[in-house]
C-alpha cells in the first residue's frame, strides 16, 4: 500500500462501481484534473490528467494493460510508474490510491 | 570469488547514436567486465535506427518499432545512460568529461560517436517556423505536424535523405516540392539512367521536381512561405525540410585538441591523435574520407571494440565495397560499388522499357565492380556479395546480368529451389547489411532460440528489422532450418504488436470459427496482451460490429474518444458538435436554436463545414450531454462528424430550384442520408449528389457519389478529397431512385466487409480493384440485393441517437460528469 506522508490526507472521490472497467473518470482539484483509471483487472491508478507531450486528457484516453493511450497523440503512459513508454519521453504525476471496501480515495497534498 | 580480478576502467562514450551503441554492443560482447561504461546523448532518447526515420514519416513503422536499445538493455548490462545532456568539453590532461549540465566525470577511455549535423546552405530564412533538417525523431515529428496542418512541402536536396523525406510527406497527404541542386537525382547513389527512371516514377507519384536548382532565399512572415531560386523561380510552401547532406560533429573534438579535418581523424586502429581516446561513425574521417551510410559504422564498430577490450589487438578498419537501397514503397532501386566507372572498366547494361527495369553492371578484369539495379532489385544482395568476394567471374559473366536464377541454371545447377542459393553461402556471409549480421548467427538464434517466425529472428538478431532488403533471404534461412514446417506469412503486417494475424486473418478468424467477443478473438488467436492495445481494439470491435450485427454488445471502451464521446476531441481537450442537417437543410428553427445553444454554453467559434453543416467549437466534456439535449429538443441529432462512420451527404439544390438541375438531387440526398446515417464503417464515409453533370456537390470525390443526368443517375464510387485527391470511378449507371439506394446499401456493405480498419474506399478500391467491385455490385443482381439487405438489416440497430441516449440524467451521461470536486 502507498504510504501517506504527513502533509497527505486520505479522501474518498468514489466507488469502483463509478468507473467502468479499462475506462476512467475525472476528479477536479485545485491544482489541476486528476485522471482515475480502473484497469481490466480491477487495478486503480490515479495520475495528473495531463500527457507530458501536449497536455491531452488521459482520462478520455484508450485503457490497455496497465497503460493508457493518450487521445491526443497516442502517447502511450505506463500507470505504475507515470513514464511515458519508449521512445518517448515524458513522466506524468502519479497520485497515491487506496481501495477500501469499494470506495475509492486518493492521498491528497493537504 | 577471483581476487586477482583488475579493477574497472572507466569508459565514457560520447554519443547515443547507432554507431557508438553498436561499438559498446561489439565491446560488450568481447569482454563485458573490463570496463564501467558511461553514455552521454544530446537527444532524450534511448538510441533508435535513424535509418528508420523515413520509415515512421510513411507512417509505415512507430517510434517504438525503431528502439535498437532499450532502457532496459542500459541497465542489463550496467551501462549509465545520460540522455539530453550534451558532452561540452573534454580536458585531456585531467582526463575528464564536462556536459552541459555541469556533470563532470573522469575517464580512462573515451569513445567519441558524435554523429553528423544535417548541412544547412547558406541562405537567409533558416530560423523561421516550418524550416527543419531530417535527421532526429523532433525533426520527424515538425513533419508530421506540419502534414497534419499544412499542405505544401518542399524538400531541398535530391538525394537519398530528400527523396524519403519526400515520399513519407506525400504519404502524409501533403503536395511535395523537391529542390535538387544537380541535374539528376541521387548522382552519388545512381547513374543517370536509373536516376531518370526514378524520377520519372516519383513524378508520376506527384512528386514536382526542380533540378538545377540553386536556393537563394527561404522566405516567410511568422512562418515559411516558400523557397526563392536564383534563377527566380519561386515555389510556395509552408514547410521546407533540408536534407542537401551531412557534416561530421567536430567542435567537440577540436576544442579538446584532437586533429581533426572534415571529421575527426583516425587511424586504421579507430584511434583519434590524442591517446586513450577513440572515435567511430559518422564523425570521423578516415583516409581522407567520411561516411553517411550504415554499413561502415558496423565494421568501425568491430575495429574499435577490438582494441578496446584488448590493447594488443591488431584488427584494422578497411573501407569496404558499399551498397545503397532507397527506401521508398514500391520503388525498388539499389547500386553497389563503383557503379559508374572509367576507362578500364567494361559495362553490362539490360533494359526493359515495358516493365520499367534496368540494370547496369560494370566489370573491371573480369570481376564485378559496381551495380545499379532500378524497377527489379532482387538480386542486389547476390551482385554485392560477388563483388565483395571479388573473384574472377569466368563463365558466370554471359549471364550475370540475367541474376542468380537464371544463372546458376546456366550453370547446370538444380533448377529453381530459392533456397538453394542461401543454402550455398558460407557462414561469414553478411545478410543483413544493415544490422551487420551473417548467415551463421542467423542459423544460430533460429537453432538454439527455436526460431520460426520472421519477426522471432528480427528481435533475437535485428536481422531485416532495419530497411527490411534482405526478408526474402531471412525468410529463406528459415525454410532452410524448419523445411516445411516454415509457414511464410502473407506478406500483410500483423494487425498490432499484441499479434502475429493480419486484419485479412483476424476477419477470416471471426467468420469461420464464429468468434463472437472480443476476448474469444484474443484468446483464440493467441492475443500477447491481456486486453489488447489502442490500435487493435477499435479495429476487432469495429469487425464484430459488422460480423454480428444486432447480437455483437458495441464496446465503448474501445472506441476511441471521439466515438466513446460522440464528439471531435480538440488539441486543447475540449470538444466540436456537428449536429446532422439532412442533405444540407436546415430551418429557422433548427438555426435559432443553435444559436440559443452557442449563446447559453458561450461556445467561442461557430463554424460552417464543407459537408453542408455547423460545427460548434470549444465545448468540454462536461458540457456535451447539455448542449445535446437543447440540440435533440430542437430536433436536431448527432452528426457522426466524429466517427469512422457516414458523416454527410452533400447536395447541390437540383431540379427544384436550379435551371440546369435534372433530378431532385437534394430530396436524393436526404433519402439518401436517412438510409445510411448511423452505420459504422472501416474509415468516415462522405456521399454527395449532384443535381446535374456540372456536378456542384463535388460528388466526383466522395467515396459515394451520385450525378444526376436526364435519363437517371450515375453512380461514381472510391472518390477521395483533401490533398491526396482521387476521383471516383464509375460504377454504374441506374434509373430510379429506388436502385440508388439499393446499390449504395449493398456498396458500402461491401466496403465494410472487406475493407482493412482505417482503410478509406479509396485505396480499398485500388487494392481489391474496381472490376471486383463491379462483379459483386453490378453483374451480380442477386448477391447485390443479398448485401443491400444485410446493410438495412445492420441499420435497424444503429440508427439510434447517441446523443439522446446520453442526455443529462441518464446512466450514460455519467462518464462526462466529473467524479469528485476536491477542495
Amino acid at each position: 500500500m502507498d504510504s501517506v506522508g504527513i502533509e497527505s490526507r486520505w479522501v474518498e472521490v468514489g466507488a469502483m462501481d463509478d468507473i467502468p472497467r479499462q475506462g476512467a473518470r475525472v476528479v477536479a482539484t485545485p491544482r489541476g484534473d486528476i485522471a482515475v483509471f480502473r484497469t481490466l483487472d480491477d487495478a486503480v491508478f490515479a495520475v495528473d490528467d495531463r500527457c507530458p507531450h501536449k497536455g491531452g486528457p488521459l482520462s478520455q484516453g484508450t485503457v490497455h494493460g496497465h497503460a493508457v493511450t493518450c487521445p491526443l497523440h497516442n502517447w502511450v503512459i505506463d500507470l505504475e510508474t507515470g513514464e511515458a513508454c519508449a521512445p518517448d519521453e515524458g513522466c506524468v504525476t502519479r497520485i497515491p490510491v487506496r481501495v477500501q471496501d469499494g470506495r475509492i480515495l486518493l492521498a491528497m497534498v493537504a | 570469488m577471483d581476487t586477482h580480478m583488475p579493477p574497472r576502467q572507466k569508459l565514457v562514450v560520447v554519443g547515443n547514436g547507432m554507431a557508438g551503441m553498436r561499438t559498446v554492443d561489439e565491446l560488450l560482447k568481447r569482454n563485458p567486465l573490463k570496463y564501467d561504461i558511461t553514455v552521454f546523448g544530446a537527444e532524450p532518447h534511448v538510441n533508435y535506427d535513424r535509418i528508420m526515420l523515413s520509415s515512421v514519416l510513411a507512417g509505415e513503422k512507430d517510434l517504438e518499432q525503431i528502439v535498437i536499445n532499450p532502457r532496459s538493455w542500459y541497465e542489463e548490462n550496467g551501462i549509465e545512460l545520460i540522455t539530453g545532456d550534451a558532452v561540452t568539453a573534454i580536458d585531456t590532461q585531467v582526463r575528464t568529461v564536462t556536459s552541459a549540465s555541469g556533470r563532470v566525470v573522469a575517464y580512462d577511455k573515451v569513445l567519441l560517436a558524435t554523429g553528423s549535423r544535417p548541412i544547412a546552405p547558406p541562405v537567409p530564412g533558416l530560423d523561421l517556423p516550418g524550416v527543419c533538417a531530417f535527421r532526429d525523431i523532433a525533426d520527424v515529428n515538425t513533419m508530421i505536424e506540419a502534414s497534419q496542418t499544412h499542405k505544401r512541402a518542399i524538400v531541398i536536396g535530391g538525394g537519398l535523405l530528400g527523396l524519403e523525406a519526400a515520399n513519407g510527406l506525400l504519404r502524409r497527404g501533403m503536395q511535395v516540392a523537391v529542390v535538387h541542386l544537380m541535374g539528376t537525382l541521387m548522382e552519388r547513389q545512381l547513374d543517370k539512367a536509373a536516376a531518370e527512371l526514378l524520377q520519372r516514377e516519383l513524378d508520376e507519384r506527384g512528386m514536382n521536381f526542380f533540378t538545377n536548382g540553386q536556393t537563394e532565399e527561404i522566405f516567410g512572415e511568422g512562418r515559411v512561405q516558400g523557397v526563392r531560386l536564383a534563377d527566380g523561380r519561386e515555389i510556395p510552401g509552408d514547410l521546407v525540410v533540408l536534407a542537401i547532406g551531412i557534416r561530421p560533429n567536430i567542435d567537440l573534438a577540436r576544442a579538446a585538441g584532437i586533429a581533426i579535418n572534415r571529421g575527426i581523424e583516425v587511424g586504421d586502429d579507430m584511434r583519434t591523435s590524442v591517446p586513450d581516446i577513440y572515435a567511430v561513425g559518422e564523425c570521423v574521417e578516415h583516409r581522407g574520407k567520411t561516411y553517411g551510410l550504415v554499413a561502415p559504422l558496423w565494421d568501425m564498430a568491430k575495429v574499435c571494440a577490438d582494441h578496446l577490450a584488448r590493447e594488443d589487438a591488431t584488427s584494422d578498419y578497411v573501407p569496404a565495397a558499399m551498397a545503397t537501397r532507397l527506401k521508398v514503397t514500391g520503388i525498388d532501386v539499389f547500386s553497389a560499388g563503383d557503379f559508374i566507372g572509367d576507362e578500364t572498366t567494361e559495362e553490362v547494361v539490360f533494359r526493359d522499357a515495358a516493365r520499367n527495369t534496368y540494370k547496369r553492371l560494370v566489370l573491371r578484369d573480369d570481376k564485378l565492380v559496381g551495380a545499379v539495379l532500378y524497377g527489379d532489385a532482387q538480386d542486389g544482395g547476390w551482385y554485392f556479395q560477388l563483388l565483395r568476394e571479388d573473384k574472377p567471374l569466368g563463365e558466370l559473366r554471359d549471364t550475370l546480368i540475367f541474376g542468380q536464377a537464371f544463372a546458376s541454371l546456366a550453370a547446370g545447377a538444380p533448377a529453381a529451389d530459392p533456397t538453394a542459393a542461401v543454402a550455398a553461402l558460407p557462414d561469414e556471409a553478411e545478410i543483413c547489411g544493415c544490422n551487420g549480421v551473417c548467415k551463421g548467427k542467423i542459423m544460430g538464434a533460429i537453432a538454439e532460440h527455436g526460431l520460426t517466425t520472421l519477426e522471432g529472428v528480427r528481435a533475437r538478431t535485428k536481422a531485416s528489422a532495419s530497411c527490411g532488403s534482405c526478408t526474402p533471404q531471412v525468410e529463406q534461412l528459415l525454410a532452410l532450418s524448419l523445411g516445411d514446417s516454415y509457414a511464410k506469412p502473407t506478406g500483410e503486417k500483423p494487425l498490432c504488436k499484441c499479434t502475429t494475424h493480419s486484419h485479412d486473418q483476424v476477419r477470416r478468424a471471426i467468420a469461420d470459427r464464429e468468434l463472437r467477443t472480443m476476448p474469444a478473438v484474443m484468446s483464440t488467436l493467441g492475443w500477447s496482451t491481456p486486453d489488447g492495445c489502442h490500435v487493435c481494439r477499435p479495429a476487432l470491435n469495429f469487425y464484430l460490429l459488422v460480423a454480428w450485427p444486432g447480437e455483437y454488445q458495441d464496446d465503448q471502451q474501445s472506441r476511441f474518444v471521439n466515438e466513446r464521446n460522440h464528439a471531435n476531441i480538440q488539441k486543447d481537450g475540449t470538444y466540436s458538435v456537428v449536429p446532422r442537417m439532412w442533405g444540407g437543410l436546415t430551418t429557422a428553427d433548427e438555426l435559432r436554436a443553435i444559436a440559443d445553444v452557442v449563446d447559453k454554453y458561450a461556445i467561442p467559434t461557430v463554424k460552417v463545414t464543407g459537408g453542408q453543416r455547423i460545427d460548434l467549437l470549444g465545448v468540454t466534456r462536461e458540457q456535451l450531454p447539455h448542449v445535446w439535449k437543447d440540440l435533440n429538443d430542437a430536433g436536431m441529432v448527432s452528426g457522426h462528424a466524429y466517427g469512422k462512420a457516414l458523416r454527410t451527404v452533400k447536395t447541390c439544390v437540383g431540379s427544384e430550384w436550379c435551371r440546369f438541375g435534372t433530378q431532385d438531387s437534394t430530396g436524393m440526398g436526404v433519402k439518401l442520408e436517412r438510409m445510411t446515417w448511423g452505420s459504422w464503417h472501416a474509415h468516415k464515409v462522405k456521399l454527395a449528389v449532384s443535381g446535374c453533370p456540372r456536378n456542384c456537390a463535388e460528388a466526383t470525390i466522395k467515396d459515394f457519389g451520385v450525378v444526376a443526368v436526364d435519363s437517371g443517375w450515375e453512380l461514381h464510387v472510391g472518390g477521395n478529397g483533401g490533398i491526396h485527391v482521387r476521383v471516383t470511378d464509375l460504377l454504374a449507371k441506374v434509373t430510379t431512385e429506388e436502385e440508388v439506394l439499393e446499390y449504395c446499401g449493398a456498396y458500402l456493405q461491401l466496403y465494410r466487409e472487406e475493407s482493412r480498419y482505417l482503410e478509406r474506399t479509396a485505396p480499398w478500391i485500388e487494392r481489391v480493384g474496381l472490376p471486383h467491385v463491379k462483379d459483386r455490385i453490378v453483374q451480380d443482381e442477386a448477391g447485390r440485393k443479398a448485401l443491400y439487405a444485410k446493410f438495412l438489416y445492420a441499420q435497424k440497430f444503429s440508427q439510434d441517437d447517441p446523443w439522446a441516449e446520453r442526455a443529462p440524467g441518464k446512466a450514460a451521461a455519467a462518464p462526462f460528469r466529473t467524479l469528485a470536486t476536491v477542495e
